[in-house]
């Protein structure tokens, strides 16, 4: 059994439950049974059963891993390729992702302090609603619990996929724009192929920017308001 | 080429990496990396064909690289144990809000801005 913790093997796995975990998503068409979700989950039961504890796998994970900051940093490139849809509509989409974003933090921070969360958890909720490379990011500078981020991201992703659109018709939400932008920025990107499911690319681009958008201000605003809101 | 992309790529992470070293800003060097990746793309300084190829590689697999960090689950579920219920509430109705906010925002400041919130640029 020695050899299932030698790091290539771990390494190999991870991307082998990972292209799985993405042709099972395809089939079955279901956003429940999210890749990035099945495949943490696979690789947990793998590590549990096999008794290899998580400090072995991340000297083959962290190969992977080592990628994300270098991809956040890619990010510039479709943002740079938005630049002059967001000069169009300068003020409306900064004026909706700056309230979004700061109602985002606050909100999520108020309940879960008002629930008796521990502040570790609390500092790990803030970046709740944007793309996880981001999110991991915040809450690594804040002091809070990335992989506990990195989960709570995802599912936020699916739940907000599913629910999104029924609660902006309740909320009286008409506007293919406004509609796209809010997907993106409250369900990153499982919130922006669900507009496109929905509504086709002009929604999706809508919903990228929003997803871009909310990651950035999440970044530069989070650490003040959690110490503004004594978090 | 795709050396060079990748050059590009580290090197802004590497100058984001200073910038938080040199102030401390509590803000991810890969954030300030990126946002100067972008102006450095508006205002010419780098070409979209200096990075576009490495770059889109990354952005369309983001999901995989972020595998591995979530498997550090596993590590901390004790710390959680009766954390579950604030979790999930709080994340719940934050989406809700932040749905309602930015749609509503965006569609009323369209509405009511002068040049339906064009700006003269």
């Amino acid at each position: 059994m020695e050899f299932l913790e030698n790091s290539y093997f771990l390494l190999a796995l991870t991307f082998i439950v990972f292209i799985l975990a993405r042709i099972i998503n395809k089939r079955t068409g279901l956003i429940l049974l999210n890749p990035i979700l099945i495949s943490v989950t696979v690789l947990i039961l793998f590590l549990w059963l096999t008794g290899i504890p998580y400090e072995t796998y991340t000297a083959g994970g962290g190969y992977v891993e080592f990628w994300l900051k270098p991809a956040v940093v890619a990010l510039g490139v479709p943002l740079y390729r938005q630049l002059s849809t967001i000069r169009k509509q300068l003020l409306p989409i900064l004026a909706a992702e700056l309230a979004g974003c700061v109602a985002g933090i606050v909100s999520v921070v108020v309940v879960a302090q008002a629930m008796g969360a521990t502040r570790e958890v609390v500092l790990s909720l803030a970046a709740k609603s944007v793309t996880t490379p981001i999110a991991m990011e915040v809450t690594a500078a804040v002091g809070g619990i990335p992989p506990l981020t990195a989960a709570v991201v995802v599912c936020v992703g699916i739940f907000g996929g599913m629910t999104g659109f029924r609660v902006m018709t309740m909320t009286h939400i008409k506007s293919p724009m406004a509609r796209g932008l809010a997907m993106g920025t409250a369900a990153h990107a499982l919130g922006t192929s669900a507009a496109i499911d929905t509504g086709g690319h002009r929604y999706g681009a809508w919903a990228s920017l929003g997803l871009t958008l909310n990651g950035l201000f999440t970044a530069l605003l989070a650490p003040t308001i959690l110490e503004l809101l004594g978090a | 080429m795709v050396i060079l992309q990748l050059a590009v790529i580290f090197m802004f992470l590497a100058v984001g990496e200073l910038i938080v070293w040199a102030t401390g800003v509590p803000v991810p060097s890969s954030i300030i990396g990126m946002l100067l990746l972008t102006m450095s793309l508006q205002l010419g300084i780098v070409k979209p064909r200096h990075v576009e190829g490495a770059a889109d590689f990354l952005v369309t697999n983001l999901g995989f690289f972020f595998v591995p960090a979530g498997v550090a689950l596993m590590s901390c579920l004790n710390l959680l144990s009766g954390q579950w219920p604030a979790i999930v509430t709080a994340s719940v109705v934050s989406t809700i809000v932040v749905f309602a906010v930015t749609g509503l925002i965006h569609q009323y400041t369209r509405k009511h801005l002068p040049h339906n919130g064009v700006s003269r640029k």
